[in-house]
């Protein structure tokens, strides 16, 4: 509606006339604006380009069948890493799905918006949302590392991580269970069941697919996250795969950034194919988020 | 709603225990609930007592006065010295050079999807800016080092530094334009239709409504931004620790490199510091001030939304 009422003819007093009536400067204006948008896109474009291209000489099974080395570029691969990755992620999982659904339940369904508690939740919730992801590896390694004895280990940097995503699958859970209408619950709530019963067989089962989306962009978040694990160990020298909650690791992001910082050009191109496999691992993760979010959009 | 639920009889059920069970267990399931959002209450606290309690011993071994506005800062030499300024100054430089890039090119990306792009480009875009957000910052970081740094900067300034602030900056820039896109465009959406109208009406072209009704009845939110934009900026760690280097260094050259605070907490962290030691505690003490200067930014930012959603609903 805007647009039609936007291309009647203003000749403002400043401005010169051109062309079907749209003034130079609006034309350039507008171009300009194009371009910074642009700017982006091309940005990323080449990114993308650059590392497929450097890795690709590395990007053959040895990536992920080979156990890191310091002296062979030629044969090394990430396999600790990648399942680093997996099993820290099982426990970021772990950590802040149950804690992040259930607290975003409680403020959507149960709080009261006006209570205090509520508020400084909700206030606490936005301003964690915003702390640097370091200062979540201090957190880790003064609390969850030390103060529980929990060491440098699986478990400590899937709790850590857990933490450092919470804000978003609560924030993202609040919105799939806000979208879900009054009416469906009034209806049940009509028929007798009570609050929990509403919750739980009417409105979180219709949030579902906008708590799946939220959850993997959590998760997807989560696994290139770097800095807070490198205060809680993970740049040792790792060799072999985690045997449990307790065992040492190491992860994707954290490979590639201990490769990246030593000189030798081989494994400059080895950081570049081990980035490739991250990015794709996080594009499939964000196609499905996207895919579940179109297939399930409803109208209600 | 809560009323509703309390008001409704339980006819559905015919044993009248059940419902008595059933109370109790809403309570019990209640109290789960709280708890669980009480969790992200613990961990901010988590977080300020694991700043503060080393802190408090490193600001009894190193006064304040002494940390905050001394120039060197060597906490590896033999006589180890902690005048963060330089970290301060690495910050600094870094987040002038990327806020210069995400502001405007941000700014610019949220009046053109907003006010311009039609809803196709708008649906084709916004996903494109969702994954520049989601590249990991180790990527950035790569990125930095190995193209912007060697492809780009060493042949236009053949004296820059292999770690330098310049790269670090630039890169980071442009990993922060979604934040501030994002941000920025939800502020001017909220701008109702009826302005724009009223602004078309009187004769105004698509640039003046936007400039002059459009970006100053979205200016909190617009602000917002800005600060939220600097706040990533100022946290972001793996992109300065990558190409920037590891060197304190009290300048304001970004062809040299830099140290910045979150560069040096993961750099002092993963290496090896014995635990109590002066060192170790100037970790905690670095983090305090990141944590201060973060926060105080984000504080603003939320207030700031806040009153353009109020204006505005």
């Amino acid at each position: 509606m805007t647009a039609t009422i936007a291309t009647t003819p203003s000749p403002a007093p400043e401005s010169t006339l051109e062309g079907h009536g749209q003034p130079l400067i609006d034309k350039t204006f507008r171009w300009i604006l194009f371009a910074a948008t642009a700017v982006g896109i091309v940005f990323l474009a080449v990114l993308i380009v650059y590392v497929t291209l450097k890795g690709l000489p590395r990007l053959t099974p040895a990536l992920w069948q080979n156990m890191p080395s310091i002296r062979n570029p030629d044969t090394a691969g990430a396999q600790s890493a990648i399942t680093g990755t997996i099993w820290v992620m099982a426990f970021t999982a772990l950590t802040a799905l149950p804690v992040g659904i259930l607290s975003a339940v409680y403020l959507e369904e149960f709080g009261n918006a006006k209570s205090r508690f509520q508020r400084v939740v909700d206030i606490n919730i936005q301003n964690l949302a915003a702390v640097p992801s370091v200062v979540f590896g201090i957190l880790g390694l003064a609390i969850i590392a030390r103060a529980f004895q929990l060491g440098q280990t699986v478990i400590t940097a899937g709790l850590t991580l857990g933490l450092l995503v919470l804000p978003v699958v609560i924030i993202s859970t609040r919105e799939s269970l806000r979208a879900v209408p009054q009416n469906i619950r009034h209806g049940s709530l009509a028929l007798g069941a009570t609050q929990w019963q509403t919750t739980w067989k009417q409105t979180m089962p219709a949030a579902i697919p906008g708590m799946a989306t939220g959850t993997i962009l959590a998760l997807s978040r989560a696994i290139g996250e770097a800095a807070p694990l490198l205060l809680l160990g993970a740049v040792s020298f790792i060799s072999f795969n985690p045997t449990g909650p307790f065992s040492a690791y190491t992860t994707m992001p954290i490979q590639i950034f201990n490769w990246t910082k030593n000189p030798r050009e081989e494994f400059q191109i080895l950081a570049a194919a081990l980035i490739v496999l991250l990015l794709v691992l996080l594009l499939a993760m964000n196609a499905v988020a996207i895919l579940i979010r179109n297939r399930t959009q409803r109208r209600w | 709603m809560s009323t509703l639920a309390q008001a409704t009889p339980a006819a559905a059920d015919d044993n009248p225990l059940r419902q008595v069970k059933a109370r109790n267990g809403e309570k019990v399931i209640k109290a789960l609930l709280a708890t669980a959002a009480a969790v992200s209450v613990a961990t901010t606290f988590g977080i300020v007592i694991s700043l503060l309690v080393p802190s408090i011993t490193f600001f009894s071994e190193i006064s304040i006065t002494e940390f905050l506005f001394t120039t060197t800062w060597t906490p590896l030499f033999a006589n180890p010295q902690y005048g963060v300024l330089p970290l301060i100054a690495g910050t600094f430089v870094i987040t002038i050079i990327a806020i210069s890039v995400a502001i405007p090119l941000g700014l610019g990306s949220a009046v053109y999807l907003s006010e311009f792009a039609s809803s196709k480009v708008r649906r084709t875009v916004k996903p494109v800016l969702e994954v520049l957000e989601g590249v990991p910052t180790v990527v950035y970081g790569f990125f930095a080092l190995e193209f912007m740094t060697q492809l780009i900067l060493r042949p236009i300034f053949p004296g820059i530094q292999v770690f330098n602030a310049l790269s670090a900056g630039l890169v980071m820039g442009i990993m922060i334009i979604p934040t501030v896109a994002s941000l920025a465009e939800d502020a001017m959406s909220a701008v109702p239709g009826g302005l724009r109208d009223g602004a078309y009406a009187l004769g105004a072209t698509k640039r003046q409504t936007a400039l002059r009704v459009v970006i100053p009845a979205a200016l909190s939110g617009i602000v917002a931004a800005f600060v939220l934009g600097i706040s990533r900026a100022i946290g972001e760690t793996m992109v300065v620790t990558v190409a920037a280097g590891l060197m304190p260094n009290l300048t304001l050259n970004p062809f040299e490199g830099m140290q910045t605070m979150t560069s040096y907490i993961a750099a002092a962290a993963s290496g090896d510091v014995s635990t109590g030691s002066i060192e170790y505690q100037s970790i905690f003490a670095v983090g305090l001030l990141l944590f201060v200067i973060t926060f105080a930014m984000n504080a603003l930012s939320i207030r700031l939304v806040r009153k353009y959603r109020q204006t505005y609903q």
